[in-house]
């Protein structure tokens, strides 16, 4: 019997791989664990090891090609056997519903929030295989009840176990690769409004990648346990300052700039996954959830409590919390569910006359915003000089979490929300 | 110097290693094997299977004495030499070691006698000669028993001994006191009170077999306690007054005081590990805090680049089948291949006592620690037909299943045959088969296995036959 040799997600992040270079050419004898190609994936050219033993009957693909993940590459069975079921007609497989799950809808995908150009990569798209015509995927027991319960295409997912088969631990991080709530699944109702939960679960363990540990302990060894960098940017706040007046105006709980700021920083999260993480050692946990630790300064030191789903919540509901958190704070009322599990943190420094700060990460956080004061500045403004209300932010970034660009990519997009501040409310 | 070169050179041959030199000559490798006593270790020669050769002795003892007559065998006056069960377990072990050598042969590995010494660039030093391994050099020295010199408990070989001794007595004392009740220490004081010894056995922890299942550990004290071993678990020795013909010991438990003499006592608490005098620190072989070998746990790679480490040397559990098991992952690793990692938390541990205990994976306490969402499921080997037909009905099947997806998360048996049953629930704990799986297999009628099936129902709430 042949099996099949499939692009397999390399790396968490993989969509696709291009192949480099075959390894082993038709006809040559292949043993389980015997590399038969390289592939470059997003961060690094890899290995594509035989799952099974046997002669390389086939390579369906040329080197050079890029192959989405889990598709078809090369077949390996018996010298002599016919690859005809095992390679179809066309080069690509009409996706099938894997043979396990068979009444699992195509899983629909949280739409992304659509005011501004989502910065973040599309979501990948799974391409379940099937594992051929109809075919059996290779997977524990445990495993088919776990991928069940939670809706994951186990034909979509690279098994780590004995022949390639799926077993549990290689559903951890396939659970994010399709991403789909298993009760919502196949609906096709409008998105949901903001939700005060996430379904599904409050985060992902990604597990370290070679790429990411060789980072993590370069800079660790440079600079300290957290390879801390920073980003500063100015922020044009006139048309925030002006939607603040009308808000106050209307009465009601006082929004602060600070709320304004923490409901700008967690809606950016959310289109910024990779800034809301923890570093946890051997793996970075993406969090689903976005919880915003606001920096207060108490008597003798400072605490964080922190703002749950502080992207689901309106200013007013943002204003209201933090106004009683802080003074409970003060008060050292806080319980201790209050001030921990945040996933980012603000510090804002600007009501003391600081024009622009760094502050320390909290850890297992991956970043903070130190947030300066908000001050008139003669600026070019539409060609003109003009006085305008600027304010300066700089973020701390865990280097072993977020990179540079990434860091940056998040306070472009936050700037573009406080430059715009509807974006908050779209 | 050509035949001083080898590709692989295992320093130890005990069960981990002398199954490393086997697969690594399968693969192909030029494999020596240094060893500085009897080929096997302490397995073969003095642990695993010499006392799993009296235990035997002491079933047939407990058999003919109490058991027989209801069995419609009449034997009289019942007389026990534990001079001729251990002559015969000698014997055993004797033919176990001659195997292992004869395996050596078959394949070709070259047995070097003596004590193997690490030096430079992967070489190892025996007597006058060097050896140098091309591709790796293996620790496998393994472990040995220790006394408690703290409280004046040094083993004296005389009054106060270890298992060493224990399985060259000629005769079972009179009296003993057994200090460390885990699989060793409950082991001897089953084996000694079957040959007439009236055995106390001390445990510090609150409970005997304290890694066990807390259920396992209380049908093992009542089953002692039934046979006449006094059973003191969380108990403490203060004292010890170690004389010419008898030890006199001042044990503490639940506050109170209490003296027990006899004529020997047996140190059955801990071992410590062969690390001394073998030029580790030279070939840059580190030890951890608690003075294993430090090992990379997914390659078994010491801190020295091309040394690896296995068995009791490299870390708990010791366990002569982890042992073995690492002994082939790294000889296949050496070899070049990628071996699947091991489970460590998938090790079944095995008590011979009677009846046995056996388990694997998770304790229902650790399951409670663990905060996991569980249920248990029971059942008795005295609704168990085949038990009621051959008189064994102590002991029990449990299964500790997750609530939600029926993965088996730890699985433990008390009975006779509890050694060969929990294989079932290891097979499917390594292929992750759930409860479910477990009972869709079909079960022979009349067998003990049939507990299985049940437990696993019963933690399915469908038992059918209680």
């Amino acid at each position: 019997m042949s099996t099949k040799v499939v692009m397999e997600a390399l790396s968490p992040t993989m969509e696709e791989g291009r192949l480099v270079e075959w390894k082993k050419q038709e006809g040559e004898t292949v043993a389980v664990g015997d590399v038969i190609a390289e592939v470059e994936t997003d961060k690094a050219v890899m290995e594509l090891v035989a799952r099974a033993g046997g002669t390389l009957l086939k390579q369906v693909v040329p080197a050079g090609t890029t192959v989405p993940v889990s598709e078809l590459v090369a077949v390996i069975g018996e010298p002599g056997e016919a690859v005809g079921a095992a390679v179809p007609e066309t080069p690509k497989p009409a996706p099938k519903p894997a043979a396990s799950a068979p009444n699992q809808p195509e899983p629909t995908r949280e739409e992304p929030r659509q005011t501004s150009k989502p910065s973040a990569p599309p979501a990948p798209t799974v391409a379940p295989n099937g594992q051929g015509d109809g075919g059996r995927v290779k997977a524990s027991p445990l495993a088919r009840r776990i991928a069940a319960e939670r809706g994951i295409d186990l034909g979509a997912v690279a098994g780590s176990g004995p022949e390639g088969r799926v077993v549990a631990r290689d559903l951890e991080g396939a659970a994010a690769r399709t991403g789909a709530p298993p009760a919502a699944a196949g609906t096709s109702a409008p998105p949901a409004p903001a939700r005060r939960t996430v379904e599904g679960p409050a985060f992902t363990d990604v597990p370290l990648t070679q790429i990411r540990k060789t980072i993590a302990k370069r800079l660790a060894q440079s600079i300290g346990p957290i390879p801390t960098f920073y980003l500063t940017t100015e922020i044009d706040m006139e048309r925030v300052a002006e939607a603040r007046e009308a808000l106050v105006a209307g009465g009601g709980e006082k929004v602060s700039f600070n709320d304004i700021v923490i409901k700008a920083v967690a809606m950016a999260l959310r289109q910024h996954p990779a800034c809301n993480a923890w570093w946890q050692d051997d793996r970075i946990r993406y969090w689903n959830e976005v919880h915003v630790s606001m920096a207060v300064a108490v008597e003798d030191g400072l605490i964080t409590p922190v703002i749950r789903h502080a992207d689901t919540k309106s200013l007013r509901e943002i204003a209201a919390e933090a106004r009683d958190l802080a003074g409970r704070a003060r008060e050292r009322r806080l319980k201790p569910e209050e001030y921990t599990g945040g996933t980012f943190s603000v510090s804002n420094l600007g009501m003391l006359d600081i024009d622009e700060f760094t502050a320390v990460i909290n850890p297992p956080e991956a970043g903070i915003l130190a947030v300066g004061r908000m001050a008139p500045q003669p600026v070019a403004h539409e060609g003109q000089v003009a006085i305008r209300r600027r304010m300066r932010v700089t973020m701390s970034c865990d280097h072993r979490v977020i990179d540079g660009a990434t860091g940056a990519q998040f306070l472009k997009t936050l700037k573009a929300m406080l430059e715009n501040p509807l974006a908050l409310v779209y | 110097m050509a035949t001083n070169q080898f590709d692989v050179i295992v320093v130890g041959g005990g069960p981990a290693g002398y199954v490393c030199a086997i697969r690594a000559a399968q693969l192909g490798l030029a494999t020596a094997v240094v060893e500085r006593d009897k080929l096997g270790g302490v397995c073969v020669n003095i642990g695993c299977i010499p006392t799993k050769a009296l235990p035997h002795s002491a079933y047939v003892a407990n058999l003919a004495a109490h058991d027989a007559k209801d069995l419609g065998v009449e034997v009289g006056a019942v007389k026990t030499d534990y001079g001729v069960a251990m002559r015969r377990s000698r014997k055993v072990s004797e033919q176990n070691s001659k195997g292992v050598e004869f395996l050596m042969k078959k394949h070709k590995i070259s047995v070097i006698k003596g004590t193997g010494i690490l030096g430079k660039n992967r070489s190892v030093k025996v007597g006058n000669d060097t050896y140098e391994a091309k591709k790796a050099i293996v620790i496998a020295t393994g472990s040995r028993v220790k006394g408690i010199p703290q409280i004046g408990l040094d083993i004296n070989k005389t009054t106060v001994i270890s298992s060493d001794e224990a399985l060259f007595l000629e005769q079972a004392p009179k009296t003993m006191v057994v200090i460390g009740a885990g699989a060793v220490g409950s082991e001897f004081a089953d084996i000694f009170n079957a040959f007439g010894t009236k055995v106390t056995l001390i445990e510090v922890l609150p409970r005997i077999l304290p890694f066990e299942d807390a259920e396992s550990s209380d049908a093992i004290t009542k089953s002692f306690k039934k046979r006449g071993i006094a059973v003191h678990a969380g108990a403490k020795v203060t004292k010890a007054t170690v004389g010419k013909d008898k030890v006199t010991l001042e044990v503490e438990a639940g506050g109170k005081k209490e003296t027990v003499e006899a004529e020997k006592v047996l140190m059955a608490a801990g071992r410590a590990v062969n690390t001394e005098g073998m030029g580790f620190q030279e070939a840059g072989v580190q030890l951890d805090e608690r003075g294993f070998v430090k090992v990379n746990l997914a390659t078994l790679e010491t801190t020295a680049p091309g040394i690896y480490c296995i068995g009791d040397v490299a870390g708990p559990p010791m366990l002569a089948h982890k042992g073995s098991r690492e002994g082939v992952v790294v000889a296949e690793r050496i070899a070049g291949h990628k071996p699947h990692p091991i489970k460590y938390d998938n090790v079944p541990s095995v008590t011979y006592c009677h009846p046995e205990v056996a388990s694997i994976g998770l304790t229902e306490d650790m399951v409670k620690e663990r905060k996991l969402e569980y249920q248990v499921g029971r059942f008795p080997f005295s609704a168990n037909g085949r038990a009621r037909a051959t008189n064994e009905t102590e002991g029990f099947v449990k299964i500790i299943r997750d609530k939600k997806y029926g993965e088996i998360l730890g699985a433990h048996i008390v009975g006779s045959h509890a050694s060969e049953m929990i294989h079932e629930l290891a097979v499917a704990r390594e292929n992750e088969y759930t409860v479910e799986e477990v009972d869709l297999a079909i079960h022979a009628h009349p067998t003990l296995s049939e507990a299985t099936a049940e437990a696993a129902l019963d933690s399915m709430g469908r038992v059918i036959h209680i």
